[in-house]
């Protein structure tokens, strides 16, 4: 768990005079699954966006998947893969489409791609629905293979914006599968969310508030330090103190 | 580059999959063509018209026999004094009055010289050009059969031609030129506009703003599909024409082409620039609608001259590219003019296109701080 995937060192990101993020610094190790939580102006897009290779940063080391963050974005884009809460599938293509094209957009030969496809069909069981459009596939399955073609390319890292926003329990608990089943194979996993029981799933956590890590730490550990029973407690104590 | 094709594959797929996009496509223009077209049929028959005769005589009798039985026109009425005129044409089925000057077979045989006016209903200026300009055939026919070939040169009947209600009567071609300006930006910017901002909408443009595709090949990936498709259309468009009512191109073909791309390219980048200041496809549409068909239909000189316009809107036109483009098509399609007569709204349109990337990559690199 030594191997450093994302290197962050006193990040700040400021738009005008306004201070989105606070000097941030973390790391993240090779198939670890982060958590990055805080309320809706914490600035936790923004950090996302710097990380991905969106934006750049005002001041501060921004290491990803080994590459610079001020002078490598467009490497650092083939090395990850993002998933966000709106569907990143096209409705009016089948399922074959949408892995063909996210495929090529990556640089996948097409025999690569081919043979993807045809696993990921094999292993989501998603064979009959091949050649069917993804407006008519209910919601679960789209999420579920939205999440697969995030991570079709294999890269080092996923960054995942809230990707069970407005998903019923059960699907989010099989969302969830899958994303260990992706950290097992060495993908780090990145993911913002909302609800704070995934919280609890995730190796380790960073919570932000008003541009600054407030906390960041393994779930347990947290609980113990803010003597609470859940994140959730441990959440509310540090954003209304 | 493969990429890059792919993605360009994508966007085709979009539009051959949305049969409401291929109707705007294609079947708007086509439409209006063909309304243009039949709208303005050349056929002209039994038109309705009213003889005032203020002669009456042998030669007035025999040039009223040979309109008449031309079968271009019918006798609606015949009146006696000038006052009717008005009141003839208020009823409608009477498309132009012809009038005879007083002593007109006289003054023919006289003096070789006589004058008939033909007075037609400007409010119906298709119809309105046809009648005189088939009235004023016959007329000059029977010149000739009158004054037989050798005196052709002595004797005239000057036919003086006036419209009523519309005085600066355009030609019925000027419509092709002008609903090709209107579609093309139409289309062009409203199409590019929307698509660019579903992306955004269904949140698939984040998805690929991360991916190593860079922001430039996603535009033209997005983009490039409808240059080409309207491209199409401008051929369908000019094939229609010419063969609907046979409007040929009077000057240079690739002039008028490579003037189109020019056009649809700046329109293109319209689009684009309207894409990033909406946030959904309802605000693209709106300022697709709004802001460009009206001003193009009103001010662009499409229907209305501009120099019959107050200065204000002369000066609003003068933003407007449709106004630069309807100059340039209307030269090389009617007028056949080359280059030389363009360069100025040919430069202005270049100028334009070149802003319109400019404010785009400004906002969109805004945007995407």
């Amino acid at each position: 768990m030594s191997d450093k995937v994302i290197y962050v060192k006193n990040l700040v990101k400021k738009f005008g005079n306004f201070t989105a993020n606070d000097n941030l610094s973390f790391e993240v190790y090779a198939g670890e699954i982060f958590g990055f939580l805080g309320a809706n102006g914490a600035g936790k897009t923004t950090a996302i966006r710097i990380l991905s290779g969106l934006s750049k940063p005002t001041s501060g080391e921004v290491n990803i998947a080994g590459f610079d963050a001020y002078r490598e974005t467009e490497k650092i884009k083939k090395n990850i893969g993002y998933m966000c809460q709106k569907f990143s599938l096209y409705e009016d293509l089948t399922v074959r489409e949408n892995i063909i094209l996210y495929g090529g957009i990556y640089g996948m030969t097409k025999s690569l791609i081919r043979e993807r496809l045809s696993e990921l069909l094999a292993k989501l069981r998603f064979q009959e629905y091949e050649n069917r459009m993804i407006s008519a596939l209910p919601l679960g399955l789209r999420q579920k293979l939205a999440f697969s073609v995030a991570v079709l390319h294999e890269p080092k890292i996923v960054f995942l914006d809230e990707p069970t926003g407005g998903v019923d329990p059960i699907t989010r608990r099989q969302f969830w599968e899958s994303i260990y089943e992706t950290a097992s194979r060495g993908i780090t996993v990145f993911v913002t969310t909302h609800y704070m029981d995934e919280a609890e799933y995730c190796d380790r956590i960073s919570i932000m508030n008003e541009g600054k890590i407030v906390a960041l730490d393994t779930p347990e550990k947290l609980k113990k330090q803010y003597d609470a029973d859940s994140i959730e407690e441990v959440f509310i104590k540090i954003a209304r103190p | 580059m493969k990429r890059f094709l792919g993605f360009v594959k994508k966007e085709f797929l979009h539009i051959f999959r949305d049969y409401r996009t291929l109707i705007i496509l294609f079947g708007i223009p086509a439409a209006q063509i063909l309304i243009f077209g039949y709208a303005v049929s050349t056929d002209l028959k039994n038109a309705g018209v009213a003889i005032l005769d203020l002669s009456h005589d042998e030669i007035t009798l025999r040039l009223t026999d040979k309109l008449m039985s031309s079968g271009f026109f019918k006798r609606t009425e015949t009146l006696l004094n000038y006052s009717d005129i008005d009141q003839v044409f208020k009823k409608g089925n009477t498309k132009a009055v012809i009038i005879f000057e007083d002593d007109f077979g006289k003054n023919l045989v006289n003096e070789n010289v006589a004058h008939l006016s033909i007075i037609a209903d400007g409010s119906e200026p298709n119809i309105a050009t046809l009648v005189t300009n088939y009235a004023t055939a016959i007329v000059n026919d029977f010149t000739v059969e009158f004054a037989g070939p050798q005196l052709i040169n002595i004797v005239r009947i000057s036919p003086e031609v006036k419209m009523f209600y519309n005085p600066n009567l355009k030609s019925h071609f000027m419509f092709v030129p002008g609903v090709v300006t209107l579609i093309l930006i139409l289309i062009c910017a409203l199409m590019t506009s929307v698509t660019i901002t579903r992306e955004k909408e269904f949140g698939t443009m984040e998805v690929l703003l991360v991916s190593p595709l860079r922001p430039v090949q996603i535009i033209l990936g997005k983009v490039m599909p409808y240059f080409l498709l309207s491209f199409l259309n401008v051929l369908l468009i000019l094939a229609l024409s010419w063969l609907v009512f046979g409007l040929p191109v009077k000057g240079s073909l690739l002039l008028l082409l490579v003037e189109c791309m020019l056009y649809i390219l700046m329109s293109l980048t319209l689009g684009i620039l309207i894409s990033t200041v909406s946030d959904n496809m309802q605000q693209a549409i709106f300022i697709s609608l709004i802001g460009l068909m009206l001003p193009t239909v009103l001010l662009s000189g499409f229907i209305f001259p501009i120099e019959n316009m107050p200065k204000i809107y002369d000066y609003v036109s003068s933003i407007l590219p449709p106004r630069y483009f309807i100059v340039i098509i209307k030269n090389i399609m009617i007028k056949g003019t080359g280059i030389m007569y363009i360069w100025k709204e040919t430069l202005i349109l270049i100028i334009m296109t070149f802003i319109f990337v400019g404010l785009s990559v400004r906002n969109f690199k805004i945007r995407l701080e």
